[in-house]
């Protein structure tokens, strides 16, 4: 099996799905001739024509618009759009549209799209290029919303999400696009929506995170929390519809939880996991969940980047003072 | 300081006498007919493409408008007994301009619309109890009551919907189009396996969208990308109660719009439904041919409020009585009864009644449709039911929460 980074198993399985499924189209901003801007979608306008891997102007409105106008015509778009922050302009066409035409039109009309995007911190850039929206899409019913941390992960899903029959947000940690690479398989495979991954098994303490937030979790393990202790760590991978009985049976199981996100802290995911943990642990529950998050501030730049991210030292700090409440 | 030179206010001072279906002077308005300023600058005596076709076919353009007519006055009337919930916007006045595009086209070049949907659902072949009963909230409707008045979608009549976001329907439009011409020239079949056809698809706005991003967007790519997509302004004058000279530019000539974009634009008399097919059918046999879009400015006037609750206090009553005076309906029924004569009075009343009858009838079928089951609630939202969009699908674990 090849050794892939999350760049070259996305585009792996943009590869595989373009050649299996002629409905199967690639549009964005330089996404064809520059491979956009990640470089994610390389090679693939030279392979599959430029009728296939479009390149469009900036027009995120526009791009998602006439993407769902694709698919409700019978085709499997998939639009990228540059960084999660731009997604703005097309928040509309993707929550006013895509996400409720199934629900208006009773069932008769679906929108297949995958929307590819660029997501999260660590990568020093600015705000609304590092930043974490993801709580505003879970918030709207009718999308689904990715988030693999691993290459082999980013394959199998992305193809689930192609081929499912709702749109999907497919938001790709971009601190994870070339930081490691693991063995990825050729052969066509798809991971289920909705199911989360048991990255280490433990008894004490369940630690809950996505996207590039599951490796400072590891970091955190590995150098600053002590070995007796036993840490269960999730890797969520789909973030709506969440895979609650995982998290909950854990924590049934170690009666502690911390919930590790990039977003700020107020109204974010880990505050709907820690409720869902309350209503479904509270007899369990030996000490109060406890969340490690970005602060409610804007995504600062480079320099203050590492500040406001949640680091290995932050999440440690956080399950030594959960286990030893 | 702005370095541009603003438009003028007062469109007349730019634009030469006469040019423009309307010349607006001030906020008054001249209709074609009545200055000789008519788009239709036929030459005298040529034949017009609608007089080829056979009477039946205007009968049923005839029938076709009555009965959108109709069925909007027992909507008013529903809605003032409190039947239709939320909003209603009527499209009375508008008749000509729904069924003369729509009539332009084949069954299945898609088309979607604004809210002002239920003309454009009649024209494409929804019936008018499913319509009713979407407006009424009941489960017989076209979305199963889950959608209301805004959002008449009819997959089989090809009609991807009534949008309740001005303007945003406008790049979905362009999509359809981009699907279509994907097929053909990409696919070489079509989705379901079958030939590829050349289509064109329709995306109807309202002058009001004119201002809208999504609009531009999907003009521009439209234009860039060669699609067979048809932008079409129902152009009744008003965005609520904001005329179109006190919110847009070029409000005297917005063919210019489509300058900019790279495509055809013209103006067409929206009254009048044998000119609207005269001019926008070989637009659309062009567009379809060479792959190419549009825009058409339609000029069209809608008689009743925006909504059912709008005092109209931004227009005079002469100017309405003024459009009254070239209704859509009366003009193809004068044309019928002393041009063409192919029908008498007595066959247009039987006409009328039977078009009142429908409406009717659609309104009991909607008063008598069951209402919702509650477990809709929770249909439809996704493909499958997700775990936590029920209360009652998360107890997996068989203990039920005693907070909930």
């Amino acid at each position: 099996m090849p050794q892939l980074t999350l760049v070259q198993a996305i585009n792996s399985a943009l590869d595989q799905e373009m050649a299996r499924d002629p409905r199967v189209v690639c549009l964005g901003e330089d996404v064809g001739l520059n491979g956009g801007v990640f470089r994610v979608t390389e090679g693939l306008q030279k392979k599959y024509g430029a009728d296939r891997v479009i390149d469009t102007p900036l027009s995120e409105s526009g791009i998602m618009g006439s993407s769902i106008g694709l698919a409700m015509g019978g085709m499997r778009p998939i639009p990228e759009i540059q960084f999660e922050g731009f997604m703005g302009p097309a928040y509309d066409q993707l929550v006013n549209h895509a996400a409720r035409f199934r629900n208006r039109t009773r069932g008769s009309m679906t929108v297949p799209l995958t929307v590819r995007v660029p997501w999260g911190g660590g990568i020093h850039a600015p705000e609304f290029h590092s930043d974490s929206p993801e709580a505003i899409y879970i918030h709207n019913p009718g999308l689904k919303v990715l988030c693999p941390s691993t290459p082999s992960d980013a394959k199998g899903l992305l193809l689930a999400a192609i081929r499912d029959p709702d749109p999907v947000i497919f938001f790709e940690p971009k601190r994870v696009y070339r930081s490691f690479r693991e063995e990825v398989s050729d052969e066509d495979y798809t991971i289920p929506i909705g199911k989360a991954k048991l990255v280490s098994e433990g008894a004490d303490i369940t630690v809950i995170t996505w996207g590039a937030m599951v490796f400072q979790c590891l970091e955190a393990l590995d150098k600053h929390v002590p070995e007796d202790a036993s840490v269960e760590l999730i890797d969520l991978r789909t973030l709506h519809p969440m895979d609650t009985d995982a998290f909950i049976e854990s924590v049934n199981k170690t009666g502690r939880a911390v919930v590790v996100q990039e977003a700020p802290k107020t109204c974010g995911l880990a505050s709907e996991i820690t409720t869902i943990i309350q209503e479904h642990c509270f007899l369990n529950l030996k000490a109060p969940v406890q969340r490690v998050c970005g602060f409610d501030v804007v995504m600062p730049y480079a320099k203050l980047e590492l500040d406001y991210l949640p680091d290995a030292k932050r999440i440690a700090e956080a399950i030594m003072q959960t286990l030893a409440y | 300081m702005m370095s541009t030179t603003p438009a003028p206010i007062n469109p007349s001072s730019s634009a030469p006498a006469g040019e423009g279906l309307y010349a607006i002077t001030s906020s008054r308005v001249h209709m074609p007919g009545q200055n000789g300023n008519g788009t239709a600058k036929r030459e005298a005596g040529k034949p017009r493409p609608s007089d080829a076709l056979p009477n039946a076919t205007l009968i049923k353009w005839l029938r076709d408008m009555i009965l959108i007519r109709e069925f909007e006055n027992r909507c008013a009337q529903a809605y003032q007994q409190a039947k239709i919930g939320g909003f209603c916007h009527l499209y009375i006045g508008q008749e000509a301009l729904a069924v003369g595009t729509i009539n332009s086209l084949n069954h299945d070049d898609p088309i979607v619309t604004a809210y002002r949907d239920h003309g454009h659902a009649l024209a494409r072949g929804m019936s008018a109890r499913a319509c009713m009963a979407e407006m009424f909230g009941k489960s017989a409707g076209c979305a199963k009551g889950k959608g209301g008045s805004m959002h008449m979608f009819d997959k089989p009549n090809w009609n991807f919907g009534g949008h309740g976001i001005v303007g945003a329907q406008t790049p979905l439009g362009a999509g359809l189009a981009f699907a279509a011409k994907y097929e053909l020239e990409v696919m070489k079949r079509s989705v379901d396996g079958g030939p590829a056809k050349k289509k064109v698809a329709l995306a109807y706005l309202g002058d009001g969208a004119l201002n809208q991003g999504a609009l531009h967007e999907a003009m521009n790519l439209a234009g860039l990308w060669g699609l067979p997509v048809i932008f079409v302004v129902e152009n009744n004058r008003y965005s609520m109660g904001t005329a179109i000279e006190r919110g847009t530019t070029m409000a005297h000539d917005l063919k210019q719009k489509a300058v900019a974009y790279g495509m055809e634009g013209v103006h067409i008399d929206g009254m009048d439904i044998r000119n609207i097919y005269d001019e926008f059918k070989p637009l659309v046999d062009r567009c379809r041919e060479n792959s190419r879009p549009a825009f058409v400015d339609l000029l069209t006037y809608r008689y009743q409020g925006h909504s059912m609750s709008d005092p109209q206090k931004y227009r005079a009553k002469d100017e309405v009585e003024m459009f009254k005076s070239r209704d859509s309906i009366a003009l193809l029924e004068q044309h019928l009864l002393t041009e063409r004569k192919c029908v008498t009075e007595a066959d247009v009343d039987k006409i009328v009644a039977e078009c009142k009858a429908i409406a009717a009838d659609s309104a009991d079928f909607a008063e008598s449709a069951p209402i919702p089951a509650a477990e809709e609630l929770f249909s439809d939202v996704y493909a499958e039911i997700v775990p936590n969009l029920s209360p009652a699908a998360t107890y997996v674990h068989g203990e039920k929460n005693p907070l909930l």
